[in-house]
């Protein structure tokens, strides 16, 4: 799947969702089937330093694609991340770099980005971004 | 019913205190009546900063529509409008925590402001110097610690640090222990905001005072919640922020002993601070010119003034019962709760309540019950070492003002209650 597609389906699913804690729930839910995160990954070089909450993120190349590995202390921020992960993850860095993030907005949890939130989040998509940059790079060395 | 006479001023009784009534001075406060996702915003996170009353905001645009000028330059009718409302909150903040004289209230941008002022020109009066130690405590806000850094940093002075119990109180014996020929200056947080401890601050001043130590007293979390005096204290310098006192943000207090401040060189060099400036030497006015360099925040410290007239109508003995029974009750409700852990149990405690819940995070927590319209915070609270100290990465705060009512206390625990069912 595209990752336009991933962002239609999640859009859907959080369409019909009004109350605020009902789409909380559903992140919350995101967070706990999120794959877990190896041990070996949570080393300081993969902390996202936030305020308010910390982020883990290890990135990986395999065929041409990013393969992005996450975690969070807080549930809501691990839920997130697993909405990025959804979408960029298995990608390859070419269309990652040509796709923003519009589904946050479109399900009204964009808030979270905010600088003022702290969480890492934000630190984190700017990471998948630069590795989709460094691994694009690396890619063309290779052709 | 408060209301605006032509002069700006309050029509107030100020000889007589205004009786009590929670209902009625939450009608002062205009956002109180705002919804949050659909929900009564239930503001508790008063440590951080207070809600204004109408007659602070009112004040800032009455000033910008009708009497907007510089202070102290200019003959014209606005310029002294201005200048005489600006020194009459000087006058305001003088009475309000009793200073011998208005010279001696310097205006700031707040606290940590007042903080940083000191830090840089002890430093540069040689008052801190290699080998010399500085007192602060463990529960020290960031601005009580990292100014101090940046002076040691400089000077290879020494921050030595009063320890504190698991119940969050000072060891007043360590601190006597601490206490040398080296320590040069003791600066000591009040009423801490992450825990709500009220320290001994008399005590604490009278012992550094027997050995000749001067004491500075970040006040951002007292003032509000009680009366300071800062002539029976005997503090040498006290500083806090009018934001946390009803009044506007980026302007704040520093008080200092008028003999003391005259030691110290000025802070800022520009405009308003001079008397005479020539190529090859340049001299200073007194206390409080002397610090207050440039076009300072008039709107803001107008606002503070009213803000400072507004809290006079109450008797602070009224305030602080008021908080205090919304302490308890929080506090009697909150510990029922499976896993909730309270950082902070002072027996001399401020309506601040610092806690954790097992298995669920801060801003998890902080997250939800926003969904509710409550106001909490989260996070380290400008506390780092202190979080360290509780062996917690961060804490979720719930902080009352005078404003703040049993009932919205009980939707706090509904959706507390709620949230963690989401998580557990």
């Amino acid at each position: 799947m595209t990752i336009n597609e991933i962002q239609q389906g999640i859009i859907k699913e959080f369409e019909n969702i009004t109350e605020w804690e009902d789409k909380y729930a559903l992140l919350i839910k995101f967070g706990r089937d999120l794959a877990p995160f190896p041990t070996e990954f949570r080393t300081d070089k993969n902390k996202i330093e936030g305020c308010q909450s910390q982020v883990w993120l290890n990135a990986s190349f395999s065929n041409g694609k990013l393969l992005i590995d996450a975690d969070s202390d807080s549930t809501i921020v691990k839920g997130l991340a697993a909405l990025l992960i959804k979408v960029y993850s298995n990608q390859t860095p070419t269309e990652i770099l040509s796709s923003p993030p519009e589904f946050l907005h479109k399900i009204g949890i964009d808030n979270h980005l905010s600088p003022t939130r702290k969480n890492g989040l934000g630190a984190m998509l700017k990471q998948i971004q630069l590795y989709a940059v460094a691994f694009n790079a690396l890619n063309r060395e290779q052709l | 019913m408060i209301s605006f006479s032509q002069e700006n001023d309050i029509i107030v009784k100020e000889s007589k205190y205004r009786k009590f009534d929670v209902n009625e001075i939450r009608r002062d406060f205009p956002i109180l009546e705002r919804k949050v996702n659909g929900k009564p915003l239930v503001y508790f996170d008063n440590a951080a900063t207070t809600q204004k009353p109408n007659v602070v905001i009112d004040s800032m645009t009455h000033y910008y529509r009708y009497e907007n000028a510089n202070i102290h330059r200019g003959l014209h009718f606005l310029s002294e409008v201005a200048t005489e409302q600006y020194e009459n909150s000087r006058l305001k903040v003088k009475e309000f925590i009793n200073a011998m004289s208005a010279s001696e209230i310097i205006l700031t941008k707040g606290t940590t402001d007042g903080i940083n002022l000191l830090a840089n020109t002890m430093c540069r009066a040689d008052l801190l110097n290699e080998g010399d130690e500085i007192i602060i405590s463990h529960m020290e806000h960031h601005a009580n610690i990292v100014p101090w850094q940046l002076l040691c940093d400089r000077k290879k002075t020494k921050l030595v640090v009063i320890p504190i119990d698991d119940n969050g109180e000072l060891m007043m014996d360590e601190y006597k222990k601490l206490i040398s020929p080296r320590t040069k200056l003791v600066s000591i947080v009040h009423t801490s905001n992450t825990l709500g401890t009220v320290n001994p601050i008399k005590e604490i001043i009278e012992i550094a005072h027997k050995n000749n130590i001067p004491v500075i007293v970040d006040g951002a979390q007292a003032v509000g919640h009680q009366k300071i005096d800062v002539q029976e204290l005997d503090c040498d310098y006290f500083v806090f922020s009018g934001h946390k006192l009803f009044g506007p943000t980026g302007i704040g207090v520093l008080y200092g002993k008028a003999e003391l401040l005259n030691k110290l060189p000025p802070y800022q060099g520009g405009g308003d601070m001079i008397r005479t400036v020539t190529f090859e030497k340049t001299t200073y006015e007194d206390i409080p010119n002397k610090f207050e360099a440039g076009t300072p925040n008039i709107v803001g410290g107008i606002g503070l003034g009213v803000a400072i007239k507004y809290l006079n109508m109450f008797n602070f003995q009224d305030i602080s019962r008021h908080e205090n029974e919304l302490l308890q009750y929080a506090t009697e409700k909150m510990i029922l709760i499976d896993g909730l852990r309270i950082i902070g149990t002072a027996k001399n405690k401020a309506s601040v309540i610092s806690f954790t819940i097992d298995g669920i995070h801060p801003y998890d927590l902080g997250t939800i019950i926003d969904t509710d319209g409550v106001a909490l915070r989260t996070g380290h609270h400008c506390t780092q070492p202190l979080m360290k100290r509780f062996n917690v990465p961060a804490t979720a705060r719930a902080s009352f003002s005078f404003y703040n009512t049993i009932d919205e206390i009980d939707v706090f625990i509904n959706a507390l209650n709620k949230a963690i069912k989401m998580f557990r």
